[in-house]
């Protein structure tokens, strides 16, 4: 579970509030900039805020988007590192995994692919038995088969051991399909979050003339010379002037950072201050 | 062992395709009574795909009567699904595959095939229930 009320550090985070039930995977996601990594700081407790405060059940493990591993360090040099360094430890854990992915211990940590050193820095986090593991833009910089690679071997660990996972990215599309909670942070402020699921069948995505009303709650929109789109959020009235098509994971992320005034907390109601 | 694969692109949602896919392997024969899905980590260590998506995709089939969950031991298929015997599909396939010759010999390409095909279920069942 993780429980964050009114996190605020300087015009970084601005009064985040959420409530992640446990079990879940989570995805976070928002522009560069947004305040993706200092809230991932917070929530790690790299980070203390100003105002606020965050709880988090169990152990913890993170792993920073500049992969904490050392070039010139062997892979079972790096798995001796990690036991020394850490009180939970799961050493025949970590050598099957890397030996499962064909992950040679005596390689240098630098002659590695992208791809096999993102598998050590997820290895050497999952050793630590977490409760919470919390990884910060784990694809960036890897090639498409690398990222499903992770992405699998991460789902796997995650059935094998019923973990929360929370995964920041700015490419919503990695997120599709792995994660089952979204949290859009937007200029330092919790814009979304909620079950993905939920999320995408209390949203539609509506299409018709201009001027008329939606008569629903609306998110945002586009426009051209006769036609308007519109993201709105509950059941719509029906009305054959409009085409209403369900969301993805994209149009949704996407429609409410146009709109950074919206919000979608369905959740927030039990969030204890 | 049924193996899953996801159509990224079709719009169902992830869950329904693995639901549609056991069905289809019910009615196909693929899968039988006594059969083991595999578990929800084999399934996402394949797909990369969240954990709960297979579980909520195997309660559905569970609901549904379709198959067990043992727990410590895994999922099951319950019973087949299907209007006709194993024998009876393997007829009806033989003379299908003689029409599509004969359709193709005719010059229907795929999406003509499936197009008339479509038409003419929707056509019979629209009799009957009228």
């Amino acid at each position: 579970m993780i429980e964050a009320s009114g996190l605020k550090i300087g015009g970084r985070l601005r009064d985040c509030s959420v409530r992640v039930p446990d079990g879940r995977v989570v995805a976070l996601v928002g522009p560069n900039g947004a305040g993706k990594t200092t809230f991932l700081h917070v929530v790690v407790g790299l980070l203390t805020p100003e105002r606020g405060a965050v709880r988090t059940a169990g152990e913890v493990a993170f792993v920073a988007q500049d992969k904490p591993l050392y070039d010139g360090f062997r892979v079972a040099e790096m798995l001796t590192l990690g036991r020394r360094l850490n009180t939970r430890w799961d050493d025949s854990y970590a050598r099957e995994r890397l030996a499962g992915l064909g992950i040679p211990l005596d390689r240098k940590v630098g002659r590695l692919s992208g791809g096999q050193q993102a598998q050590v820095a997820l290895t050497i986090a999952l050793a630590r038995r977490p409760d919470l593991l919390v990884l910060d833009e784990p694809l960036a910089n890897l090639d498409p088969l690398a990222r499903h690679e992770v992405m699998r071997s991460l789902m796997g660990a995650v059935a094998e051991t019923g973990m929360s996972v929370v995964i920041s990215s700015h490419v919503v599309s990695d997120l599709v399909d792995t994660c089952d909670w979204l949290i859009v942070l937007n200029e330092g402020r919790v814009q979304v979050s909620g079950d993905i699921d939920e999320l995408l069948s209390e949203h539609r995505m509506m299409t018709g003339p201009l001027g008329l009303s939606p008569n629903a709650h609306v998110v945002g929109g586009s426009r051209t010379d006769k036609e308007q789109t519109v993201l709105v959020r509950g059941a719509p009235v029906a009305d054959p002037r409009w085409r209403v098509r369900a969301v993805s994971l994209d149009d949704l992320v996407m429609a409410y950072l146009r709109s950074p005034e919206a919000a979608a907390l369905p959740r927030l109601e039990g969030v204890r201050t | 062992m049924i193996d899953f694969y996801l159509d990224r692109g079709s719009g169902v949602s992830t869950y329904l395709q693995l639901v549609h896919q056991v069905k289809q392997a019910l009615r196909l024969g693929t899968l039988r009574p006594g059969d083991q899905l595999p578990t929800a980590k084999e399934v996402v260590e394949r797909l990369a795909i969240n954990p709960n998506t297979v579980l909520k995709a195997y309660r559905e089939l569970e609901r549904e009567g379709l198959v067990i969950g043992r727990p410590g031991m895994g999922t099951f298929v319950e019973r087949s699904i299907g209007g006709a015997g194993l024998a009876d599909h393997a007829r009806l396939r033989r003379s299908l595959m003689s029409w599509i010759g004969q359709a193709r010999e005719a010059g229907l390409d795929q999406d003509d095939l499936h197009a008339l095909f479509g038409a003419a279920v929707t056509d019979s069942f629209r009799e009957e229930s009228a």
